[in-house]
């Protein structure tokens, strides 16, 4: 089988969970006005005449009656009323949706933003919960809203929308288009006939142009387009056809606290669409993150998590220099494009550091590298933010001035003793020294107090400051470069020892957490120890809540807590039954001042961990998120580890519990066994010797009898205490009849027994004890009930759903009716006088049968008259009729041919 | 060799009965109740050893392997579910077990069995015989009734195991290791099916076979030369 016949196992996931999903479709137009309500109202209602249960969950009339009318047929849920900076706002009430479980809901404006106070900030976000709860969804969204779009719509409409769809919402969907030509809107739109939303309204003119809604139209069928070609990509994959599997393509976005960078995410998205291939974003941190603002962060995070909602795997990696971590990180993933932004950055600053794209292109064999202008926002704040460490204390200056000083002094005294000229060269010391160790300010304030002091001091005429002597020139050229380069190695030194000490932090860290976690062993102390090491590692508040019986409930807090607010409550559970990231920025609950983040297993979720700062900041900055997965990867293992042992734990007094009722069982079994033993041999030692050898013959075959009464009761007690054990084995039961047979020849003395199993039948796997026990119960019935001297028959065939195995009698059969409860327990057949059983025979071989997973099942028969008890042997119990390493090819020996 | 048969039982009626049958049948008896008593009174050389596993001071099993290094012949009287002690019990090298309550006649068949391996057949004669059987070992031929058999060289070798032990059970497990090697311990199915073969060859009626006697979940044994082969 060719391996590309294999259907990909993502993509079959990817196709299960759509299944299982509801039905999502996407009524997509270029701009407003092309008709998607209609189209979604007359799609629905549709729908509605076929039967199915349709309700409104938001459909915007913007009070026009021709939709109104056609809203008229559906149930529409109430909306939920919100107060917002004063006035009252309605929203879709997704809890009453919920609760009223439609088969079909129709939600328009997709990309629509929710009133502060709302489960999630976002319409689609409603959407997505809509269609995990299983509902089918019809809603209606522009192209401009689609987040990867956002940038070229505004590029050339100059309208940016605020109001974006992740892509990822927008590939689960069945896409249908709603096209309008131009010209018809445009007319459209001069007759009054389309509602414009506030913010085409700024720039309507311009935005309805001909050509701006061309160019949409454009876009939107192209996305459209994209959609169905990924959708049938996903459709081969999953159905093992291979196809254009753009094989290998990966791509990796660089991104930086630089404005722009969030449009540079949506550029790799969009590339990364067109190869169908996977990205990745990576932040590079190096020295220079140290003099970022807050507002750097904030843009270096955000951009991050774009990439991580449009689908991208993100990573932050510590290097000396950007261009040394996007290599390390390419040659790592092996991606095979490299998408960066042009620097902005000062040319001075490619000169001390090589421009980034071409060390990129000189290092990186084999790449694609993609440089993307910047586009959209301005760089305002961008030329500004070139980092320097952070502001020097005013003593790094005050020590250059103090050094040169005492250098100075140092010199005159010296100067007797030296060369005037070697003067200059003591100067090195001051300069070298405040470079080094405070950078390259103070190193070169420095170097100019030097050559002042050096000119005023010691150069002719003395105490002046002379400016014609040409050696002044040199001095200050040579003390400056020598403080540029001194500040820059000690700068970068400083930058690596910096970074060894945040990575071994980092490191000693996690390791500190898993032994603090191995040493714990029970929930509340692992909980407790995650809760404050946590807490400790990223400087946080932090809390641990798990879920007892449905109610949200708090392990472990530090510091202490009792109580969350209801909206982190809400935040917290949503969580725990999603299973992702709620709360502080994220998507869901965003006005939680906690972020609670799930702590997922093979098991499912064990505990939610939230975390938060008392300043109101990002909990977990972008450059520990990294860090912060791993600290929760580990938690999860905890948590895993404690469910995994107490769950063996529970299994080993279960198996200890069965051991010691087994071992009731055989000391009962041999307690009773033991005096029956001397019985039947002392009546065995009598017989001859006495003179009525009658007598002794009952003696033996009563004490046989209850022999037998005792291995019954306790095979009886064993089926019900469920301590039986089943060993299969391959058995032929040609084989297994016959020893059966053997054993039961005491029984029936001359009575004939007819054993007519084929010995071609296919073996079967069973117990051979348990079988063995089966046939000579049935035997033992058959001996009993059927007439004296009349033969028995055990009979094999195959049929096509497996063997039979048959023991036929001749005698009066069973009293019609009675064929299946004659298998119950202590059931004795009506008016058998010649019972000798204690009725449980029957019962053993169905409890027997039933442990093996054969089955069971008596009946009567004419001609002659007699009982028949079958045993089946399902076609998944039979072994294939084939011996490997057994003849093989054999050649038989001896003989004579 | 004193000739006395050792009988090691905690129950001291068990062991008056088994001694009674015994000396009945014209053999001696020493008793014992203790795996301790039992081990010193290996010192007098017993001819055949009747073990209950089930003693006061130590595991049964554990005089198993002592009595087989010494070459006593072991029978083990065991109860009736016991199957995967007996199964340990004949990999160690005990002969055969008796179940209890059990037929005198038949124990004492089986102490007979026991007693003529014990006395000392250490090479196996060249010609075997069971039944209307005939199996020459150095020449590799099986014959039945006077006329040849062929048989593939492991259905050869399976027999030949058998016959050199004869009326004595041999586990799955032996059977396995000795026909088809060691790495073959789990596959009961080849044994199933050349036991099958076999029967087919060599036996009257193959679905009521005479010569390869089945133990359910234990394993196989050829009938011994004046066995009762009936039924």
């Amino acid at each position: 089988m060719p391996a590309s016949a294999r259907p990909s196992p993502e993509a079959l996931l990817k196709q299960a969970t759509r299944e299982s999903r509801g039905a999502f479709k996407i009524f997509l137009g270029a701009a407003p006005g092309v008709g998607k309500t209609f189209e979604m109202l007359t799609e629905g209602a549709q729908r509605l005449r076929a039967g199915i249960d349709v309700v409104v969950g938001v459909v915007e009339t913007h009070g026009r009656a021709e939709t109104m009318a056609l809203t008229a047929p559906f149930e529409i849920v109430p909306r939920r009323q919100f107060e917002e900076s004063g006035r009252s706002v309605e929203e879709m009430d997704l809890d009453a949706i919920l609760a009223r479980r439609p088969a079909l809901v129709l939600v328009d404006e997709l990309a629509h933003t929710n009133a502060a106070g709302s489960r999630h900030p976002k319409r689609w976000q409603d959407v997505v919960e809509l269609l995990d709860a299983g509902i089918d969804v019809l809603t209606t969204v522009n192209v401009q809203h689609i987040e990867s779009l956002n940038d070229v719509v505004a590029s050339f409409t100059r309208v940016r929308v605020r109001e974006t769809v992740p892509d990822s919402v927008f590939e689960q969907a069945e896409i249908e288009i709603v096209d309008l030509p131009p010209d018809e809107l445009i007319e459209r739109l001069k007759e009054g006939k389309v509602y414009v939303p506030e913010e085409a309204s700024r720039a309507l003119g311009h935005f309805f142009s001909k050509s701006n809604l061309s160019a949409l139209r454009e876009l939107a069928l192209r996305r459209a387009a994209q959609a169905v070609d990924q959708q049938m990509l996903d459709h081969v994959r999953a159905m093992g056809e291979g196809g254009a599997w753009a094989a290998g393509e990966r791509i990796v976005v660089a991104v930086s606290e630089q404005p722009g960078a969030e449009s540079l995410v949506r550029t790799a998205k969009r590339i990364a669409d067109a190869m169908h291939a996977s990205w990745s974003a990576v932040a590079v941190e190096t020295a220079r993150a140290r003099g970022f603002t807050d507002a750097d962060r904030e843009r270096l995070a955000s951009a991050l998590r774009l990439a991580a909602s449009l689908g991208a795997t993100i990573a932050t990696v510590p290097a000396d220099s950007v261009a040394a971590g996007i290599i390390d990180y390419v040659i790592e993933t092996n991606a095979t494009q490299v998408v960066i932004g042009k620097s902005r950055r000062s040319l001075w600053f490619k000169l001390r550091n090589g421009s980034v794209v071409d060390t990129l292109l000189r290092s990186l064999d084999g790449v694609a590298v993609h440089v993307i202008p910047a586009s959209g926002e301005r760089m305002v704040a961008a030329v500004g933010t070139r980092i320097e460490a952070p502001p020097f204390p005013i003593n790094a200056y005050v020590a250059a001035v103090l050094l040169v000083m005492l250098t100075t002094a140092i010199a005159k005294l010296l100067e007797p003793v030296i060369n005037t000229n070697a003067v200059d060269l003591l100067y090195l010391i001051p300069v070298t020294a405040v470079a080094t160790r405070f950078g390259l300010r103070p190193g070169l304030l420095a170097g100019m107090l030097a050559v002042f002091a050096y000119n005023f001091f010691f150069l002719p005429p003395l105490y002046t400051l002379t400016v014609t002597n040409p050696q002044n020139y040199v001095v200050l050229l040579i003390l400056m470069a020598v403080a540029v380069i001194c500040s820059q190695f000690a700068e970068r030194l400083r930058s690596r020892a910096l970074m060894g000490v945040r990575i071994a932090q980092d490191n000693a860290g996690l390791a500190n957490l898993a032994q603090s976690l191995a040493a714990v062993s029970n929930h509340q102390a692992t909980a407790q120890t995650i809760a404050s090491e946590v807490a400790r590692l990223f400087d946080v508040a932090t809390i641990l809540l798990d879920d007892e019986d449905g109610a949200i409930r708090i392990v472990a807090a530090d510091p202490p807590l009792d109580a969350l607010s209801p909206v982190d409550i809400a935040a917290a559970e949503w969580s725990f039954t999603r299973g992702e990231p709620a709360g502080k920025d994220t998507a869901t609950l965003t006005a939680c001042d906690w972020q609670f983040r799930p702590l997922k297993t093979s098991l499912g979720v064990l505990a939610v961990l939230g975390v938060a700062r008392q300043d109101g900041r990002s909990p977990i900055g972008s450059d520990r998120s990294v860090l912060f997965a791993a600290v929760l990867g580990q938690a999860a293992l905890a948590h895993e580890r404690l469910v995994l042992e107490d769950d063996i734990r529970e299994m080993h007094v279960l198996e200890e519990r069965d051991k010691l009722r087994a071992a009731l069982l055989s000391s009962i079994s041999h307690d009773l066994r033991t005096p029956l033993t001397s019985v039947m041999a002392a009546a065995q030692a009598l017989d001859g010797r006495n003179p009525d050898p009658a007598l002794i013959g009952t003696i033996r075959i009563e004490a046989a009898r209850l022999g037998r009464f005792f291995d019954d009761l306790i095979d009886m007690s064993r089926i019900e205490a469920g301590a039986l054990n089943v060993e299969v084995e391959p058995i032929d039961l040609t084989d297994a009849v016959a020893a059966a047979a053997h054993d039961m020849r005491a029984v029936y003395g001359k009575r004939p027994v007819n054993l007519a199993v084929p010995p071609d039948l296919p073996l079967v796997r069973a117990d051979a004890r348990l079988l063995h026990h089966i046939l000579i119960n049935l035997l033992d019935n058959a001996a009993k009930y059927g007439a004296p001297g009349t033969p028995v028959i055990i009979e094999g065939r195959g049929t096509p759903d497996g063997l039979l195995l048959s023991v036929i009698d001749e005698g009066p059969g069973l009293p019609p009716g009675s064929e299946d409860a004659i298998f119950g327990t202590f059931a004795r057949i009506e008016g058998g006088d010649r019972t000798g059983g204690t009725g449980l025979g029957l019962a053993i071989v169905k409890g027997f049968a039933d442990a093996m997973g054969l089955s069971v099942a008596a009946a009567n028969r004419e001609e002659p008259r007699g009982a028949i008890f079958t045993i089946g042997f399902p076609r998944a119990l039979l072994v294939k009729p084939q011996a490997p390493g057994f003849e093989n090819g054999e050649a038989e020996t001896g003989g004579d041919a | 060799m004193s000739g006395a048969i050792l009988v090691v039982d905690d129950e001291p009626a068990i062991r008056r009965l088994v001694r009674g049958a015994l000396e009945r049948a014209g053999h001696q008896v020493i008793e014992a109740t203790t795996a301790a008593e039992a081990l010193g009174a290996f010192d007098s050389d017993p001819a055949a050893l009747l073990l209950d596993l089930g003693l006061p001071d130590r595991d049964g099993m554990e005089l198993v392997p002592l009595a087989v290094k010494r070459g006593i012949p072991t029978l083990i009287l065991s109860a009736r579910d016991a199957t995967a002690e007996k199964v340990a019990a004949l990999d160690l090298g005990a002969d055969d077990y008796v179940v209890k309550p059990f037929d005198t006649d038949e124990l004492l068949a089986r102490v007979r069995t026991a007693l003529r391996r014990g006395q000392g057949n250490a090479t196996a004669p060249a010609v075997l015989k069971a039944g209307d059987v005939e199996i020459d070992l150095e020449r590799h031929e099986v014959r039945r009734g006077g006329g040849a058999v062929r048989l593939t060289p492991r259905e050869f070798a399976l027999l030949a195991e058998l016959a050199r032990h004869p009326g004595r059970v041999l586990t799955h497990s032996h059977l396995l290791r000795a026909v088809w090697g060691p790495a073959h311990d789990g596959d009961v199915e080849y044994l199933r099916v050349a036991v099958r073969a076999l029967r087919h060859k060599l036996e009257d009626d193959p679905a009521r076979p005479r010569l390869i006697r089945n133990e359910p979940a234990i394993g196989y044994r050829l009938a011994a030369i004046g066995d009762r082969i009936d039924l």
